[in-house]
């Protein structure tokens, strides 16, 4: 397990101003939400780091809001369907965190970002969050689309275990379009669908 | 050549634009909310369509090696249907977010009250968000709705400074240099200003808080016009800094009033591939 990646960020007073505004009037995040990058930065957290620096305010904003259950969904709906791509990413970054207050009530968004074609988005969405709650069909269709997209597999939260004969042959079929066309093949096809078939010849 | 187009629709452009307008020195624009031929009927579309200038376009403008920003308002065509009046309602939350560098196109199409109206009311908005102004004139009576529109500047109390007056030609350019506006120049293949009659403009006004726009849109347009204004400008005698002056300095001035343009080289998205052809189809 690596370690929280909000231990990277740093002190920043627009946050801890941010954080006391919530506290207070959970409302204001609505507002606050959209600002965050041109306030705190939206480099990366860290040196190959995923995360960017707006995308652990985000996750901070969202766990400071005193909310749980469908109250708390609600309000994660409202600001990643009001979100811009950062903005939505910062939701998506903050599902694992707010599992126990939410448990799957999130998964629609989680939904709606694979539907997306955007890398970042998709990226996203695909952490331990998806890995524990999305259902295997819509896992399939995931890391499809992230081949589409040449978003590296390594990046999907719990691929390893969840790879079954399904996805292998979605992935061989998609293998022998892109052939069958004179295309590349994306190199990180191929570990999976070995590991998955050496796995299965034990 | 660098240039920033600080009008143009690339909503209703093509892939193929967005390769021509870089290859022409094209790296940032503003992409301003207006109306779309087909009148809207409720506030869901403007709300969809503003979703779409932040997230999709940027992306796509953005693959394409090509800085995007937009500006947000009711525009005055639509603001005369009262079906649409509650988009005022949905604007606060828009004008805080990124890349949203000013509030447009606002301003007057037949000068009816409605227009007042709304017009002023979204004045007040910019003022509120501490946001500059991108506001149009109209293609009918233009000199008599440039002056109406100084004139509910001025009682705004919004700076002159931070406005932008768009669509101008000979007629009313005089009158918006006087007011202390920028002024905005559109350049289209048949109407409005020709390259030639703007080199002109520039030679009698002179550079300062002039901006050169192309205005394309789903009309007849061409998203060169920036690059062809500034060739012409060259082949007039002025010099290359002149030309950056209009084509990059003074967009990124005006714009930059709102702190939120982002000028550096577009970085392509990390695990995305670049390909500099078209935005990716069926894993391209």
């Amino acid at each position: 397990m690596t370690a929280d990646p909000l231990t990277y960020l740093p002190a920043n007073a627009w946050i801890d101003d941010a954080l006391v505004t919530v506290h207070a009037d959970p409302d204001a995040i609505r507002l606050l939400f959209p600002a965050v990058g041109r306030n705190c930065g939206r480099g990366p957290l860290r040196e190959d780091s995923p995360w960017t620096v707006d995308d652990a305010v985000r996750v901070l904003l969202l766990a400071a809001l005193p909310y749980t259950g469908e109250r708390l969904a609600e309000e994660l709906t409202a600001l990643y369907r009001q979100g811009d791509t950062a903005e939505r990413r910062g939701v998506l970054r903050a599902l694992p965190r707010l599992e126990p207050r939410i448990g799957a009530l999130a998964l629609p968004l989680v939904r709606d970002a694979v539907a997306t074609n955007d890398a970042r988005l998709i990226s996203a969405a695909l952490g331990d969050y998806a890995a524990r709650h999305i259902d295997v069909e819509a896992f399939r269709h995931a890391v499809l689309k992230c081949v589409f997209l040449s978003i590296p597999l390594g990046d999907i939260a719990g691929l390893a275990d969840r790879v079954d004969e399904e996805l292998v042959r979605m992935l061989v079929d998609y293998a022998q379009e892109r052939a069958a066309a004179g295309r590349d093949v994306p190199v990180d096809v191929w570990p999976i669908v070995d590991r998955y078939l050496c796995d299965s010849q034990d | 050549m660098r240039i920033f187009d600080p009008h143009i629709h690339m909503s209703s452009r093509t892939t193929d634009d967005y390769e021509a307008m870089y290859s022409a020195g094209v790296r940032a624009l503003v992409e301003p909310a207006f109306w779309l031929g087909q009148p809207r009927s409720t506030v869901g579309a403007f709300v969809d369509y503003f979703d779409s200038l932040l997230g999709w376009e940027r992306y796509r403008a953005a693959q394409f090696g090509i800085q995007h920003h937009c500006t947000i308002a009711l525009n005055p065509k639509e603001a005369n249907d009262p079906r649409l009046l509650d988009v005022l309602d949905e604007l606060p939350r828009y004008l805080v977010k990124d890349r949203v560098v000013a509030v447009g196109e606002v301003g007057f199409d037949s000068m009816t009250p409605a227009e007042h109206t709304v017009f002023a009311r979204q004045l007040e908005l910019a003022i509120a968000n501490d946001l500059p102004v991108l506001v149009h004139t109209p293609h009918r009576d233009k000199a008599q709705g440039t002056r109406r529109t100084l004139e509910i500047i001025a009682e705004s109390g919004i700076p002159p400074e931070r406005v932008v007056i768009d669509h101008l030609n000979e007629m009313t350019v005089g009158i918006v240099a006087d007011s202390g506006c920028w002024m905005g120049f559109s350049i289209y293949p048949h109407t409005k200003m020709t390259e030639q009659r703007m080199v002109a403009v520039l030679r009698e006004y002179g550079t300062d808080r002039m901006l050169v726009n192309s205005a394309a849109d789903w009309g007849r347009s061409d998203p060169l016009k920036t690059r062809r204004t500034g060739d012409a400008m060259l082949a007039d005698g002025f010099t290359a800094q002149d030309v950056e002056t209009v084509l990059w300095d003074n967009p990124v001035a005006f714009y930059g009033q709102s702190g939120r343009l982002e000028l550096a080289e577009v970085e392509l998205d990390p695990i995305g591939v670049f390909q500099g052809s078209s935005v990716k189809r069926g894993g391209e």
